[in-house]
């Protein structure tokens, strides 16, 4: 008896909700290409696709667990130095995911150099733990911490795999544009492989996402 | 003539709404006015009119770079000739300069024109004529051997992110022209840098005669070899390699007569573009620090693209100041900044592209503080009124 109004009080793992949260983060509330956050790393470890997807894969892990612990402290922690204890929390997550990729990828680990260092100050962090994971319950955060670090990933990729296409001739270091276009006179593309054009990529992405999606437009 | 014109009446009302090719008015639209005058007048409410419109002011300055591109086509004939040290009657050398010059503006205006039209499409709104000028400009800062499609690549990439992303003709921040030259600049430094490319089918070795380089006056000034540079003759009526349009400054000046004479180039910018450039190699000359510096101003003046930039690009009315304070001070560090850059710049020989550019980022800027001045100015004036 006891046990079955447990269960009816308590959510299922998976609830609508929940699945919003990891839905929402890939289009409409995107945080790279709609909140505009996150935008230096994003221009900056694009130029070949491995380095995103570690970025992109290293930054959901860091946002995921410190949602959680954060959104698990958060009526221990006095509001006025909240900064300060989330600023541990997420040092503490990117050193181990630092070392992580100094350990067993470390050759990824050196192009991105600083940068995994940065996710500290990456403003999505910040602003997941602020809006989100100081006022919500420990699972939901987490799952908001995954789909924010997916949004932003999702970005990187797509990003990465023009820049690394059109300015390289590979995909993920594999080179697919064939033999004969350079024999004929093709030459990669070598703005891509320059930040600027990383910001037109993602202005571009922006562009296509607002056209086709009508929330996002202004009237 | 009469019969297109009944050709074109006859097909109209397919372009009407709800008639079978209702979505492409535009491009019809676009051909109609292209080959007449289109009849729509306005017939309610006053109106100042002008005779003067988008696609007249368009052709004129088209009108004024054809001393330019014609100089060019006979001069791209000239240099091959000359580097083969193969003597060529004028119709070969034209005949030679056409074969190579006129793909490049074909390729540009059909890339261009075709993105124009697509976009007029989606947005449906009528094509308007703002690409014609830079349809010729591109072509004119090209060097000759650039491959094609890079041409293509660049109209696209310059169209799309300079122009239609700003929301079109009158609204972009930045010179399509330059920026389709400074996106191969970048994407494909290469082809566009160096001394091989500026004369038509130039290879290193087999063929070319002895002595010549190809080496632009730039680049030949960049590696401190100033006594090699061509004497003022040659340089003022262009019998030098460099990009298609901009060797001959005795056509470029023929092109500003007419645009300041009709009034649509800026003589302000023009005039102001001279002085920044004259003032920083002045400036230069006190310092003479390497051989370059030592230069006088007459031959950085002639050198490179530095006419030709400033009469037809940084006098572009779109991307220029507009307040004539504004244009003064627009021009003035436009020719500064393209002789600054020229001479410390080890990495591109010429600055005027990328002053341009600058330039162009900052003008808005520059209006804006001319207006706040006009404006305190004036309370000022209207204080002191109301205070005697």
């Amino acid at each position: 008896m006891r046990e079955q109004k447990k269960a009816k009080e308590k959510e299922p793992m998976f609830s609508a909700k929940v699945l919003k949260l990891l839905k929402n983060p890939l289009n409409l509330e995107n945080p790279v290409t709609v909140q505009v956050l996150g935008i230096c790393s994003a221009l900056a470890v694009t130029v070949q696709m491995k380095p995103a997807i570690v970025m992109a894969l290293s930054v959901t892990v860091v946002t995921a667990f410190s949602n959680l612990i954060i959104s698990a402290l958060r009526n221990t922690i006095p509001s006025r130095i909240r900064i300060i204890v989330q600023l541990v929390v997420v040092a503490a997550l990117v050193i181990i995911v630092d070392q992580l990729l100094k350990a067993y990828v470390y050759d990824v680990s050196k192009k991105l150099s600083v940068f995994v260092g940065l996710i500290i100050t990456n403003c999505i962090l910040m602003g997941r733990l602020e809006a989100y994971a100081m006022a919500n319950k420990p699972w939901p955060s987490f799952v908001d911490g995954i789909g924010n670090g997916i949004g932003y990933g999702l970005i990187l990729v797509i990003v990465a795999f023009f820049r690394e296409l059109f300015g390289s001739g590979k995909f993920i270091g594999i080179p697919v544009i064939p033999k004969g276009f350079y024999e004929i006179g093709y030459v990669d593309n070598g703005l891509m492989i320059l930040p600027p054009m990383a910001l037109i990529t993602i202005g571009i992405i922006i562009w296509v996402q607002r056209s086709r999606t009508k929330e996002l437009q202004e009237k | 003539m009469k019969s297109l014109r009944n050709y074109l009446d006859k097909i109209k009302p397919q372009f009407k709404e709800g008639g079978k090719f209702e979505k492409l008015h535009s491009t019809f639209d676009a051909f109609e006015s292209f080959l007449f005058v289109p009849d729509k007048t306005t017939f309610k409410g006053s109106h100042i009119r002008d005779v003067i419109d988008l696609k007249r002011t368009m052709s004129m300055v088209i009108i004024a770079m054809i001393p330019a591109l014609l100089f060019g086509i006979w001069n791209t004939g000239y240099q091959h000739f000359l580097s083969l040290g193969q003597q060529a009657d004028f119709m070969q050398i034209v005949g030679y300069g056409l074969l190579k010059v006129i793909p490049i503006v074909a390729v540009s205006y059909i890339a261009g024109l075709g993105v124009e039209f697509i976009f007029a499409q989606i947005r449906h709104e009528e094509v308007n004529e703002g690409f014609l000028v830079s349809g010729m400009l591109i072509p004119l800062v090209m060097p000759v051997d650039v491959p094609l499609w890079m041409v293509a690549i660049a109209t696209i990439f310059a169209v799309i992110i300079g122009k239609e992303a700003f929301g079109g003709t009158g609204m972009n921040v930045f010179n399509p022209a330059l920026l389709a030259r400074a996106f191969i600049f970048f994407a494909y430094p290469a082809k566009i840098t160096g001394d091989t490319i500026w004369t038509g089918g130039l290879t290193k070795g087999e063929g070319v005669i002895d002595g010549f380089s190809g080496a632009t006056p730039l680049s030949k000034a960049a590696s401190g070899a100033i006594d090699q540079i061509p004497s003022i003759h040659d340089l003022f009526f262009g019998f030098i390699p460099g990009s298609i349009g901009e060797t001959s400054k005795l056509a470029i000046l023929i092109g500003a007569a007419i645009l300041i004479i009709t009034g649509i180039g800026s003589w302000r910018i023009m005039l102001a573009a001279l002085l920044g450039g004259v003032t920083m190699t002045l400036i230069f000359n006190v310092f003479a620090a390497n051989a370059y510096m030592t230069l006088s101003p007459l031959t950085q003046i002639m050198m490179g693209s530095f006419m030709f930039g400033m009469v037809f690009m940084a006098t572009d009315p779109v991307t220029a100041s507009q307040t004539n304070r504004g244009k003064w001070i627009y021009g003035f560090l436009a020719g500064l900044f393209a002789i600054m850059i020229r001479v410390f710049n080890p990495a591109y020989p010429e600055g005027v592209m990328l002053s341009i550019l600058l330039m162009n980022a900052f003008a808005p800027l520059i209006d804006y503080y001319v207006v706040e001045a006009n404006i305190k100015k004036r309370l000022k004036r209207a204080a002191k009124l109301v205070k005697s």
